[in-house]
């Protein structure tokens, strides 16, 4: 069938220029190693990718969906615990251990949204904070998984399926690059798929959705599974990177917000938010912590307020906006010669 | 009979919106629902669409019972609404406004694609489909709401008010697309208030006040019953009988 030229989607040579986007940027980050040998910026390294999965995980929630979550780390504290207990009391290799802690985290992030997809708007992100709240109360009492103590995941040897090496780091960057490229591929495809429409659409307008065949309602919980399973895989990272882990590190309410920020300041709902937020945020909180230490304490979130502030005042749809209006002065300017 | 609604009654906190209407709607036609405000339009046509349910009566569609069906499950069988007040993604473009639609027979990107452009060509928004929704013109955006309902691939189209606001051009416009639509097979249920335009439009009119129906027949009829005119119409209209 001819196709007329007025029927050219401009997404669809966006989409593929972002593939070669990201073949790029992958080979940037798989490259970084090279030049950066040093132990404790390896460390920011890892955790700024760590936290770019985890942004990149909320976002299909929270950015595609528009269901804003602020109780996440719930599902990456089920992650931490499910894998470092059964490695620990039951000698589970965190490789299995991790899809446990995915399965229970869609579990939960079922028995969250059944009743709090009810609520609309603030309402239902005021829910999952209490509830994440809660699990951090229930955790510091549950003697069985350690209380408050928390536990240590014992030191073996080098190996891949326990997820633990002594002196080197590179596995775990690898590995949580892994991770975010894999989430990132996700985020692409669900983009360019009838879920990506759907969700858009449940955001945008919930009645107008459901009018036009889309069931809002299992639309969602479909959206927080997703989000929560890969956040649980980045839960159960965290816990083998840092083996301890308790209620305070890993139910926290500040993992939330550090999984909640990246892409608000990137770009909300933006394939690229979550990236470019995290590069931004990440380094930044890290390294204050690291100079200011323990007198500097809350320093790190008083950045994230200032930045947030700013963006929300000077680009509201996030730094991403930059880059979107850089190409667009570029195509205009070519079109023009 | 592609729709028949039997007996119908709803209320809201002691208001009766609707009390045991009824009415049919054969295949092909362009049926009219006027009534002054607060007649039970809007809640009939939100009880046909599914997003509200009936206290009392049956809805069946192509000889099913489809009383009290969700709204994704009456779009599913056949039935695609607009709304008074446009309700576009504004989030997306009007191609993706489209897509959202074009999803409800296919699950292929391509397929919903072809079909989209298909129907913004159709409405007359071929130009603008990579246009953000929310910088269309307001004329512009209730097409936009007629071509993402179109797109489900509908039997019935419910359009609510969709002449609302247009200058008469534009309202002539609307007019030419409506009768395409029914041309190309799909009967049309329209509730709206500009008489000058429903009255040559549709085949038949069934007349509500008071949440129950008042006259049924042809425009013809209707703009002579002196019921409607004392209702609704008022005096202009009883000068052209």
């Amino acid at each position: 069938m001819a196709i007329s030229s007025t029927r050219i989607d401009p997404a669809i040579g966006v989409r593929r220029q972002q593939l070669w986007t990201a073949l790029g940027v992958l080979a940037l980050f798989v490259a970084l190693p090279l030049g950066v040998t040093n132990a404790y910026f390896q460390h920011v390294m890892i955790v700024t990718v760590l936290y770019l999965a985890l942004s990149q995980s909320w976002n299909i929630l929270g950015g595609y969906c528009g269901q804003i979550s602020l109780g996440h780390v719930l599902y990456f504290g089920i992650g931490a615990y499910a894998s470092t207990v059964l490695n620990v009391k039951y000698g589970v290799a965190p490789v299995f251990g991790m899809f446990v802690g995915a399965g229970l985290s869609v579990i939960a992030a079922l028995i969250v949204g059944i009743p709090c997809f009810r609520l609309r708007g603030h309402y239902f992100a005021i829910a999952t904070i209490v509830i994440a709240e809660s699990a951090l109360l229930l955790f510091l009492n549950w003697d069985w998984v350690g209380g408050a103590l928390g536990i240590y995941i014992p030191f073996v040897t080098d190996s891949w399926m326990f997820f633990q090496f002594r002196i080197t780091k590179l596995p775990f960057y690898y590995v949580v690059l892994g991770l975010a490229a894999l989430l990132w591929l996700i985020t692409f495809w669900i983009e360019g798929s009838k879920w990506g429409f759907y969700w858009r659409a449940v955001k945008d307008n919930a009645d107008a959705a459901e009018a036009l065949g889309v069931k809002v309602y299992p639309t969602k919980l479909a959206a927080a599974a997703i989000s929560a399973f890969f956040t649980a895989l980045g839960g159960s990272f965290y816990a083998q990177y840092n083996s301890y882990i308790d209620p305070e590190s890993v139910l926290n309410f500040n993992v939330s917000l550090l999984m909640t920020l990246p892409a608000v300041l990137g770009g909300i709902g933006t394939l690229w938010g979550p990236t470019i937020g995290a590069l931004v945020l990440i380094p930044v909180t890290e390294l204050t912590r690291s100079y200011f230490g323990g007198t500097g304490r809350g320093f790190d979130l008083i950045i994230y307020g200032g930045l947030i502030m700013l963006i929300a005042t000077v680009k509201p749809e996030g730094l991403i906006g930059y880059v979107t209006e850089w190409r667009e002065r570029r195509r205009t300017g070519a079109d023009a010669s | 009979m592609l729709l028949e609604v039997k007996g119908v009654s709803r209320s809201f906190g002691g208001v009766a919106a609707n009390q045991n209407v009824s009415l049919t709607l054969k295949e092909g036609e362009i049926l009219g629902l006027i009534g002054p405000n607060g007649a039970g339009k809007s809640t009939l046509f939100n009880i046909i669409a599914g997003a509200v349910k009936p206290d009392q009566g049956q809805i069946t569609f192509q000889g099913k019972d489809i009383t009290g069906i969700s709204a994704s499950d009456a779009c599913a069988v056949g039935i695609a609404r607009t709304f008074q007040v446009v309700k576009n993604f504004d989030g997306m473009t009007v191609l993706e406004n489209t897509l959202v639609g074009a999803f409800n027979r296919t699950n292929s990107t391509v397929k919903a694609r072809e079909l989209a452009f298909d129907v913004l060509e159709w409405v007359g928004l071929g130009e603008r489909a990579s246009t953000p929704a929310i910088s269309l013109t307001p004329p512009e955006k209730r097409r936009l709401e007629v071509a993402r309902a179109l797109a489900t691939q509908p039997k019935l189209l419910l359009l609510d008010e969709v002449m609302t606001g247009l200058t008469p051009t534009e309202a002539q416009a609307g007019v030419a697309l409506i009768r395409d639509i029914r041309k190309r097979g799909v009967t049309v249920l329209m509730v709206e208030h500009v008489m000058e335009i429903v009255m040559p439009l549709v085949d038949r009119c069934v007349v509500l006040n008071l949440g129950a129906v008042l006259a049924e027949g042809l425009p013809a009829d209707i703009v002579r019953n002196p019921n409607v005119i004392g209702a609704y119409l008022g005096d202009r209209y009883r000068a052209d009988g």
